[in-house]
């Protein structure tokens, strides 16, 4: 999430492939390093959820996107 | 000759000044350059068409990820509700509005319970720049649904009606139950 912008692809590719991971393990490093939230969306029984992950290896291996945003802080 | 008299005074003058402020001068100096703040990134100019863009990108994120009845409430209503802790029986929930704070409720009563004062700056881009409104409610949902505490942690926390008109939030409550209500009677005809 960008503002002015929406939503920005930053990268895309597929786990299973070792390159891909490599370039989706080096992207999420770097949105975490500039302090970005990472969610991954989830659906379970019918239900929307969202999940905070700090770590590649917390994102589910199907998982569809990981969404980067600014941390939240009191306004 | 005056104009050599002239001249060597001004020198001499010029000689002793520098003695006598030389060194109060040049700290001056060294504290502005020390002190001189780094320049503001430019402010962009205001452009309705890429904010009409980032609202429709931000809107089409916010359907892909929250579900269809809450897309369709946010669409029609203007804000989501999510239930508090994860679970429809927790007792409370929370009315998500674009840039505006978080608020708590009980969800029996409709009791106004806290307002969170929250926000998503986004440090590398201008004071001015802010998320769309449908990335702002997003980044609510997901915080709220990721990480409750985390959010509400970091959160102001303020009795209700610090920035927000409680009859304005309750009337919200009204249209939310009566447009639940109506989904409901919809589904079942």
């Amino acid at each position: 999430m960008k503002p002015g912008f929406g939503d920005v692809l930053l990268a895309e590719g597929d786990p299973e492939l070792s390159e891909d991971e490599e370039r989706l393990i080096e992207e999420f490093r770097r949105q975490l390093d500039l302090g970005m939230w990472a969610a991954v969306p989830t659906a379970g029984g019918g239900r929307r959820q969202a999940t905070l992950v700090r770590d590649f290896s917390e994102v589910p291996r199907d998982a569809e996107r990981v969404v980067f945003f600014p941390p939240a802080s009191g306004g | 000759m005056t104009a050599l008299a002239l001249a060597s005074t001004s020198i001499v003058l010029a000689v002793l000044a520098l003695i006598a402020f030389g060194p109060e001068v040049a700290a001056a100096v060294r504290r502005r350059l020390v002190r001189a703040p780094a320049p503001d990134p430019p402010v962009p100019a205001w452009d309705p068409g890429r904010e009409l863009r980032a609202e429709r990108r931000a809107r089409e994120l916010l359907a892909a990820v929250v579900s269809a009845e809450e897309l369709a409430m946010y669409d029609e209503l203007g804000f989501l509700s999510v239930a508090g802790d994860g679970r429809d029986d927790s007792g409370y929930a929370y009315l998500l509005y674009p840039h505006r704070p978080i608020v708590a409720f009980d969800a029996e009563t409709g009791e106004l319970l806290n307002e969170y004062c929250v926000g998503f700056p986004d440090r590398s881009e201008p004071a001015a720049a802010r998320l769309p409104d449908a990335d702002d409610v997003l980044a609510k949902w997901m915080s709220l649904h990721g990480s409750e505490r985390e959010l509400i942690g970091v959160a102001n926390m303020h009795v209700p009606g610090r920035q927000l008109d409680p009859d304005r939030v309750r009337r919200d409550l009204v249209r939310l139950r009566e447009w639940r209500a109506a989904r409901r009677a919809r589904a079942a005809a």
